[in-house]
């Protein structure tokens, strides 16, 4: 009986979840600029389009710049400053694990306000950079908590055993912590690149008016009228989206990684 | 000197003492090990030799330099972690190689050293496997030969065995004893297990409350227990409260027992009698008179628990050397001299 | 290793990037934000520094207490969507096999990756009359003819729960797998079905989890910007959309950093009532 109300319970979540998905991934087989379900003919033309349109080539290299590098300076803000809060009794040093973990809590309009009125009043706005640093302080949380979360996990006997044998702070650092925190940065690096590559709001602030990434395009696009191809975008986006997630999950420890530190034990 | 020089050891962990004043010689060559219940400052002790905690006062000196306040990277230690702390990342061989390669020394050496060790603790051949598919006998002799790889001046030891089901923790006891004597290497094991500490040390330094209240030889620390607490602690005793009355005489219980030294000038003092000192008589043969309350057949040997005027004391001894006796049977207990050991306050 | 106090100025070194870039780049920003709020706007959308609240006084209007009645009141109905929907998905998914549960989890993080822009622009695709849903129930003869499900409050509050359902889903998921199984194999040794045990063990005992789950997904979805935007009418815009037009559409920086200041205020203030409403809970 509880197998059959959870499979049933499971499937409706599931097709709540993906309905919009498989609509959106059938209109993107259109072979007509029209908006129909279900798609009329069969035509993976709108995928080129993504490649082949200068403008959608552009945002998409655009987004993804933006994504490789805010994840790569939001990891280099939070590995510091978690391996500081692991290693150091500092309780004055948590606020800045406040502050790290502040912009991605309170609702992003502010952020992005903030952000807008900040790079304005430095006369720097609509530099493509400013996004960069934008995304890396309000995506710095990902890294911060999977890096925080990985620093538990390594058993601190283990420093200390490479003290006695000889490794000074350095040493402990490249030969055990850096090897057994590995995981946890790529992991930490993917949340934030990903969330970074599907941003609106912020990227909008800072620099909509420069710069268009993907999710501005698509909203510009959905404004003027409809194109297929911003439904082969999302289509694309989803499936990166998942294979990453399905790449750290493969490779790492998902359900830990999520804050399930319990599942050590099944 | 050489060897191991405690000096007024102090730590203090905001206001709890944890260790309190310590002083202790440890020659070269030396296995001690320091025994006690949990929190009586054996471990915290440890990892001050270790350098992994600083001392609040005094000093630690190994072979006649003041290491009090040398880094721990520095000391050229070995030691082996309760949890062993191998590192999961590494395999069995880059574990062992850890403090050459820290070290620097040439691949080629790093390489000889490790299966000389692995030799040395039977495992030859497992250089390349991770430290996950290891046995929990094999991860601890793992653990041993990679805090031995440099051949260090002192060997440290926490809880080593403490994971180890029973009969593989006796086996390694003797197996690490007699590395030690092998190599004849400055040790020092932290245990709470005493049948650990008797089996491997040449001093056992039993502590409580942060002090060491007994530093000898494991037959000593038996025979003459420096307290009640080391007594007690170190096998199983009878504690009885002797009393000397009106003509100075020793009493125990009311009834005078010939011959029981009580120190000059004392009207009272605790004695312990070890269970297998103990002797069962005839009611009225020995020098106590009691009552059987409860006998414990262990098969290998017998306990019996007798009353008397209200205390219990335990006999244990072989079957075959045991007068029948049951439950509720009036006896003599007999009470010599030279077992009993009058404890100082 | 002891984790001890730093021992000397080179010790704080690790702290010295992170905290200059937080610091510059939020702390600097949000304080930014907030004087700009106190300033003069100018016509052609520039502003001035003054020190005004005529951008505060602006909020004692009807037409904004409407907005922020809204925008409070469609939070909490997505947050009790979500956690009434979420809470026992999240309970089956923690006791069903790790391969299973991982990749549940990988299509939630997928899901909640996705922008807002994009999530928007599904559902109106899904509730548009050419290509939504009402096609498919016409093919199976449940409607006579396809039509538009969009702009609606409807279509808001099922786009918002999209949205915010995984992020709830991950929000308990910590909490619930660390519930000990024990407890509901008890209450069912005691004679309670399994619905019954869940209702009356999981639920209770996670009395403080879902209440801080509750808070946490009312916060998301205050953030929603755009989905009200793309799936209601203007009666539905929430404050965060209500900002973002004020901020890009209508110039008029110091007006919509008072609301961002006003939105920031509201949420801390809520957080704080629930907290202290729970300790009062707890204490009785």
């Amino acid at each position: 009986m509880t197998s059959v109300f959870r499979r049933l319970y499971f499937f409706l979540i599931a097709l709540f979840l993906a309905l919009p998905l498989i609509v959106v991934a059938g209109v993107s087989v259109n072979q007509k600029q029209t908006l129909a379900f279900p798609p009329e003919g069969f035509s993976a033309s709108w995928y080129g389009e993504i490649f082949s349109n200068a403008e959608w080539r552009n945002a998409l290299a655009a987004s993804v710049t933006l994504a490789l590098l805010s994840a790569m300076l939001a990891v280099a803000i939070a590995l510091p400053l978690a391996w500081f809060l692991w290693r150091r009794v500092a309780p004055w040093a948590n606020i800045f694990q406040l502050l790290g973990v502040a912009p991605f809590t309170l609702p992003p309009v502010i952020t992005a306000l903030g952000m807008l009125t900040f790079w304005a009043t430095a006369g720097f706005y609509g530099q493509p950079w400013t996004a960069v640093v934008s995304h890396a302080i309000f995506f710095v949380t990902l890294p911060l908590v999977t890096l925080s979360l990985g620093f538990t996990s390594i058993d601190r006997s283990l420093v200390e055993a490479a003290a006695t044998m000889g490794a000074d702070e350095s040493a402990i650092f490249r030969t055990v912590v850096l090897p057994l925190i590995l995981p946890y940065i790529v992991s930490g690096y993917a949340f934030a690149f990903v969330l970074s590559l599907n941003e609106y709001i912020v990227a909008y602030m800072t620099v909509g008016f420069t710069m268009e990434t993907l999710p501005i395009k698509i909203f510009n696009a959905l404004r003027y009228g409809y194109t297929p191809t911003m439904a082969s975008v999302t289509v694309l986006f989803v499936a990166t989206a998942a294979v990453i997630f399905g790449l750290v999950a493969r490779f790492g420890d998902l359900p830990k990684l999520l804050g399930a530190m319990a599942s050590d034990e099944k | 000197m050489s060897g191991l020089v405690l000096q007024k050891v102090v730590k203090e962990f905001g206001v709890f003492r944890a260790v309190n004043d310590v002083n202790l010689d440890v020659p070269h060559g030396t296995f001690v090990c320091m025994l006690g219940p949990s929190g009586c400052g054996k471990t915290t002790l440890l990892r001050m030799i270790a350098g992994l905690d600083l001392p609040t006062s005094g000093a630690i000196r190994l072979d006649g330099e003041d290491i009090t306040r040398v880094p721990t990277h520095k000391r050229n230690l070995g030691m082996v972690f309760q949890s062993l702390a191998l590192f999961p990342h590494l395999t069995v061989g880059e574990n062992i190689a850890y403090p050459l390669r820290i070290r620097k020394a040439p691949k080629e050496e790093q390489k000889k050293r490790v299966d000389e060790l692995l030799s040395m603790i039977h495992l030859a051949g497992y250089a390349d496997r991770p430290v996950s598919k290891l046995s929990g006998g094999q991860r601890q002799r793992v653990a041993i030969a990679r805090a031995l790889a440099i051949s260090p001046k002192l060997f440290l030891l926490d809880e080593p065995l403490s994971a180890l089901d029973a009969k593989l923790r006796e086996a390694m006891q003797v197996e690490l004893r007699q590395l030690q004597q092998k190599l004849g290497i400055t040790t020092i094991v932290v245990t709470h297990d005493q049948r650990e500490a008797m089996t491997m040390a040449d001093t056992v330094v039993v502590m409580n409350g942060g002090e060491i209240r007994q530093a000898a030889s494991p037959i000593e620390i038996y025979r003459r227990p420096a307290d009640s607490f080391v007594a007690d602690f170190i096998g199983q005793t009878n504690l009885i409260e002797a009393e000397a009355d009106s003509q100075g005489r020793a009493t125990v219980f009311g009834q005078p027992v010939a011959g029981l030294p009580l120190p000059p000038g004392a009207a009272r003092a605790t004695i312990s009698i070890r269970p297998e000192d103990v002797h069962l008589t005839a009611p009225g043969a020995g020098a106590l008179n009691g009552k059987v309350t409860f006998v414990r057949d262990l098969g290998g040997t017998i306990e019996t628990f007798v009353d008397v005027a209200g205390r219990q004391i335990v006999a244990v001894s072989t079957p075959r050397a045991r007068p029948e006796v049951a439950v509720g049977q009036p006896v003599g207990v007999a009470l010599t001299p030279d077992v009993c050991v009058v404890l100082g306050k | 290793m002891r984790r001890e106090p730093p021992q000397n100025i080179g010790d704080y070194a690790p702290l010295l990037f992170p905290a200059a870039m937080l610091t510059v780049f939020f702390v600097v920003p949000f304080g930014t934000m907030i004087a700009v709020s106190f300033f003069q706007r100018q016509q052609g959308g520039f502003y001035m520094p003054a020190f005004v609240f005529d951008n505060y006084g602006r909020f004692l209007s009807a037409f904004f207490g409407g907005v922020l009645g809204f925008s409070l009141m469609l939070a909490i109905a997505v947050a009790i969507c979500c956690v009434v929907l979420a809470l026992p998905f999240t309970y089956l998914l923690t006791r069903t096999a790790r391969s299973v549960q991982v990749i549940w989890l990988v299509a939630l993080l997928s899901v909640l990756s996705l922008s807002e822009v994009i999530i928007g622009f599904a559902w109106s695709t899904l509730f548009s009359r050419t290509a939504g849903i009402t096609n498919v129930l016409v093919a199976l003869g449940f409607m006579g003819e396809a039509k538009a499900l969009t702009p609606s409050f409807g279509a808001v509050l099922t786009g918002m729960v999209y949205q915010a359902l995984p992020y709830t889903v991950l929000v308990l998921f910590p909490a619930l797998v660390r519930l000990d199984p024990t407890l509901t194999e008890a209450a069912r040794t005691l004679g309670a079905s399994p619905i019954k045990a869940f209702f009356t063990v999981v639920v209770p005992a996670l009395r403080n989890t879902i209440t801080a789950t509750l808070i946490m997904v009312f916060i998301f979805a205050l953030g929603s910007y755009l989905l009200p935007q793309l799936l209601g009418r203007p009666q539905h815009w929430t404050l965060s959309v209500l900002i973002t037009d004020q901020a890009i559409y209508q110039s008029n920086m110091p007006f919509a950093a008072a609301m961002a200041v006003f939105l920031v205020l509201v949420t801390l203030g809520l957080v704080a009532l629930t907290v202290i409403a729970g300790r009062r809970g707890e204490a009785a």
